[in-house]
């Protein structure tokens, strides 16, 4: 498969470098684009299809508030913009416009399709080396693509940049990274992904010297009325690749064509075409090492039979020749880090991840060998928990936030149709639903034969679990979207109102207790206590039989988290962005944990780990005893439900519509 | 049917002091019926030091302010049936331990006391400490300590230069390392469990702990019929072994077990 669709001109070159780049971390900072606009304007091109740049100030989506333009290019700009469904934090994004210049209505819309298209297949892509895409959007002419904002610099630009020959253990270590990345494009199933323009002005070295491969050519569908056919960039491209044939040992030319580039500060574009075999590496610079410059020629071979036989030979051979000169410990070839390379923490890769047409905000279940996740494509799915493959998917009229629940053969699940649904768990296929007379955010508990869940009609409600009959509806005073607790014979829930209830099997107040804000938080109940947080920025433990407070611990910001227990300590987390510990008996902190984000999805304790989610995106995994992160893992966007574990697996779903699995 | 709470206690001079510095206390109360409320219990074992007429001030200002702060703050606002704002149970111990150290402070200058207090409410035990008196679990095989000897002999067990045994014959066995009256700011050991831990919870001064061991201890309450004969049988083992401090115990049996002995209150 190959990222692009239509005809490119050679104005390409230009059009696509630059794009997504950025100087310092100085937010105000706005990026000089007299690069472009200088060559641009020595071609006589005019960027963007006229002076139609998006002024700062304007917001896209009543999301993305662009604060500034990162580059300009032949068929639109990028952006630096600030995504505004995260109001407690700067998250900084990169929104890239394509202007759809097309004349014919239909060719337009084909555009807009095969962008659509290629946006989906991108997000798909779960690589520290490749920016993950957020979002995508078309409004009149011009289509979006939402991407991670990356702090670093292009590799044209630092070439530019620095006065001297490159450091040549730089170079091998960005050639490494990048042999790694194109080795997972090259395996991508069921086809692989041709990048096809790998070039200094393509690749970003990130504030932690990770390379970060950009502009997957998405936008090369808009380039219409653009002369000739050559795809890909004029010096870096293979010969192959001008008779309109590619493949990986494309790539891997293009990779050989930047690593001379980088190491003799000759700049292809400027040379004869196919030129390498005749401008070894060391006329240019003496200083590289002669072990270096044959692994590099190999990929520079005319005939693509000659060249390496795919990149993780070429890592291979570059690896090789780094163990026989001893520079092996001195490489920095990106193992480890985390997604966005925030932090020095082991990233991991999913066993496997499973996209839902929309966001996923609750939690899933696994039971019996499958997984069963909601989306706010309204769907619920059920997955093998081994592999993901898809078993069915049953569709309600609203969307899914909550977890399902499991029992004999049934699934529960509450939507915001109003309806609770009861499923074969089998086929797919309803047995019975229920009506509640607003949506259902909270999530199902069995016990006794019957479910416990709340609604936003103001009602807990206790429902027969074989036949959907209602038992009995208790009236509060707000909608119930935390899940029941069922435990000592007694239901617990916490109410938008800011009162916790406590009722008996019939439905009868036991007690009520009032927090001062809502309390969205799901209670845990251990030992004669009742656990929850509340949004008065509180975790709460109430004596179990009276609903008198045991304790409080007053945190910095509203607790949505619901807790953890696991051997006298409660683990939850807040909006203030951390993962607390506390013990149960003192109410004394264990440890924190900061996340990059609201911690307001819920924690699971899983073996000896602690497993949760973030508005960061991540999914962490923290030792038990001491809150240090084992792993973390990044996914496309924010992580508001809960994780799962079975079977030796941990899944999580995230906004960015996917479900993943891993190894604990 | 609310659970009562029962008890009993025993408080002894021993055959040696003239006077009885150990303060204890004991509130139970049973509100049954609408509106009715979980059995609650507070029980206060203070040790005053400071010489004569001292110690006993000083135990018993801290005993009575415990008291009043925990009705006050707790049980007042549950029968005025308010919706105010009341501390958690943590937070109460924690204040009226607080207050009571002010009230030493200023009542009897340069006096001091332990204070090691329970409070049952409901299925949760809440326990606030300071100083060496002591508070057990009994449980089915043995007696399980559930506070720290605020003492230096118990710090040296810790930084590992005692052990244990070493630490029966220490010359500086009494000295405290943290007691109220003493200091300004008060560090107080407060921890909440349920009920299920143990079957009898027991508050002693170290007159009781210093003189007969944990294990004897344990077989004289195994062995005993009642709550009553428990507390007689203990008072009589540690003036048995010398009856050399005063001599303050408190047997709670906690709500939810069977009673002890054969059925006899």
């Amino acid at each position: 498969m190959v990222l692009s669709v239509g005809v490119v001109g050679t104005i390409e070159t230009i059009s696509t470098a630059r794009t997504i780049v950025t100087t310092s971390d100085d937010a105000e900072r706005k990026l000089d684009t007299s690069t472009y606009r200088r060559t641009a304007a020595t071609l006589g091109v005019q960027p963007g299809g006229g002076d139609i740049l998006l002024d700062e100030g304007v917001t896209l989506q009543d999301r993305y508030s662009i604060l500034g333009v990162l580059g300009v290019g032949g068929m639109g700009s990028v952006y630096r913009a600030r995504d505004l469904r995260f109001p407690g934090v700067t998250k900084l994004v990169a929104v890239k416009e394509m202007i759809n210049i097309a004349a014919d209505a239909g060719l337009r819309e084909m555009i807009v399709r095969n962008f659509e298209r290629e946006a989906n297949l991108l997000a798909t892509l779960s690589h520290p080396a490749i920016p993950r895409i957020f979002d995508y959007f078309t409004q009149e002419n011009r289509s979006y693509l939402v991407q991670e904002f990356i702090n670093g610099k292009d590799l044209e630009a630092l070439l530019e940049e620095s006065d001297g020959f490159l450091d040549e253990i730089l170079v091998v270590s960005w050639a490494v990274q990048l042999c790694d990345v194109l080795t997972f494009l090259h395996n991508v199933q069921p086809q692989p992904i041709v990048f096809r323009d790998m070039k200094p002005s393509n690749v970003m070295i990130d504030n932690h010297g990770h390379v970060r491969l950009i502009d997957f050519g998405i936008a090369r569908g808009f380039q219409v009325n653009q002369r000739g056919t050559m795809i890909g960039t004029e010096g870096y491209s293979p010969p192959e690749q001008y008779r309109g044939e590619y493949g990986p040992a494309s790539d891997i030319y293009a990779l050989g064509a930047t690593l001379h580039h980088l190491l003799t500060r000759q700049d292809p574009r400027l040379e004869p075409p196919f030129s390498f075999a005749d401008r070894p590496i060391r006329s240019a610079n003496p200083a590289v090492r002669p072990e270096l410059e044959p692994v590099i020629m190999k990929s520079l071979a005319y005939d693509h039979q000659d060249r390496y036989a795919s990149a993780a030979a070429f890592k291979d051979a570059l690896m090789k020749m780094a163990k026989e000169t001893g520079i092996l410990g001195r490489l920095n070839t990106g193992e480890g880090r985390p997604g966005d390379a925030a932090r020095g923490t082991p990233s991991v890769k999913p066993l496997w991840s499973f996209a839902c047409e929309d966001e996923i905000r609750g939690t899933p279940l696994a039971a019996q060998g499958a997984l069963y996740i909601g989306s706010y494509d309204n769907n619920l799915y059920a997955l093998n928990a081994a592999d993901g493959k898809f078993r069915w998917k049953y569709a309600t009229d609203g969307g899914l936030p909550g977890r399902p629940a499991f029992y004999n053969d049934l699934l529960y699940v509450g939507s915001e149709d109003s309806r609770l649904h009861a499923i074969s768990a089998r086929t797919g296929r309803v047995a019975w639903t229920y009506y509640a007379d607003r949506p259902f955010r909270s999530s199902p508990c069995l016990a006794e034969g019957h479910i416990f869940i709340g609604s936003d009609d103001g009602y807990l409600h206790a429902i027969n679990a074989q036949t959907g009959r209602r038992a009995w509806r208790t009236e509060v005073n707000g909608p119930v979207r935390s899940t029941p607790c069922v435990a000592e014979e007694r239901v617990f829930f916490g109410c938008e109102s800011g009162d916790f209830y406590c009722l008996d099997f019939t439905g009868v107040l036991k007690w009520r207790f009032g927090a001062k804000r809502a309390i969205t938080s799901s209670p845990s109940v251990a030992k004669g206590a009742v656990y929850f947080g509340s949004v008065d920025w509180t975790v709460y433990a109430l004596e179990s039989s009276s609903g008198f407070a045991v304790w409080r611990r007053r945190l910095s910001k509203a607790v949505i988290s619901s807790p953890a227990l696991s051997n006298g300590v409660i683990y939850i987390g807040c909006a203030d962005e951390f993962i607390y510990a506390f013990e149960a008996r003192t109410s004394k902190e264990v440890w924190r944990f900061q996340t990059g984000g609201q911690a307001n999805a819920s924690p699971l304790v899983f073996e000896d780990a602690l497993y949760c989610g973030s508005v960061d995106g991540s999914l962490y995994s923290l030792d038990l005893a001491t809150g240090k992160v084992r792993w973390r893992f990044q996914t496309g966007g924010p992580i508001t439900g809960a994780p799962a574990a079975a079977d030796g697996r941990v899944f999580v779903g995230s906004n960015d519509r996917r479900v993943y699995a891993f190894a604990p | 049917m609310t659970d009562q709470i029962r008890f009993a206690t025993s408080y002894d001079v021993g055959l040696i002091r003239s006077h009885n510095e150990d303060a204890l206390l004991t509130f139970t109360c049973n509100l049954s019926g609408d509106g009715g409320l979980p059995a609650c219990g507070l029980f206060v074992i203070a040790d005053g030091m400071g010489g004569h007429l001292m110690g006993e001030r000083a135990s018993g200002i801290a005993a009575r302010t415990m008291a009043r702060v925990i009705l006050e703050q707790l049980y007042l606002s549950v029968l005025r049936d308010g919706e105010e704002d009341r501390p958690a149970l943590l937070e109460a111990m924690e204040l009226a331990v607080q207050a009571a150290n002010r009230a030493v402070s200023l009542a009897v200058p340069g006096g001091g006391t332990t204070l090691t207090s329970a409070l049952i409410f409901g299925r949760q035990l809440t326990l606030a400490h300071v100083g060496d008196s002591r508070a057990y679990l009994v449980q089915p095989d043995r007696l399980k300590a559930v506070t720290r000897d605020h003492t230096l002999v118990q710090r040296l067990i810790d930084l590992g230069q005692l052990t244990s045994d070493e630490a029966v014959e220490h010359p500086h066995k009494n000295v405290l390392v943290r007691a109220l009256g003493q200091q300004e700011t008060l560090e107080v050991d407060v921890a909440t469990s349920d009920l299920s831990e143990g079957n009898l919870l027991l508050l002693c001064s170290d007159g009781l702990w210093g003189s007969v061991s944990d294990g004897e201890l344990f077989q004289i309450i195994s062995n005993s019929e009642s709550l009553q004969q428990a507390c007689d049988q203990m008072v009589h083992a540690a003036n048995r072994a010398g009856g050399t401090d005063n001599i303050a115990a408190i047997l709670v049996e906690l709500p939810g077990h069977p009673p002890m002995g054969a059925g006899s209150p």
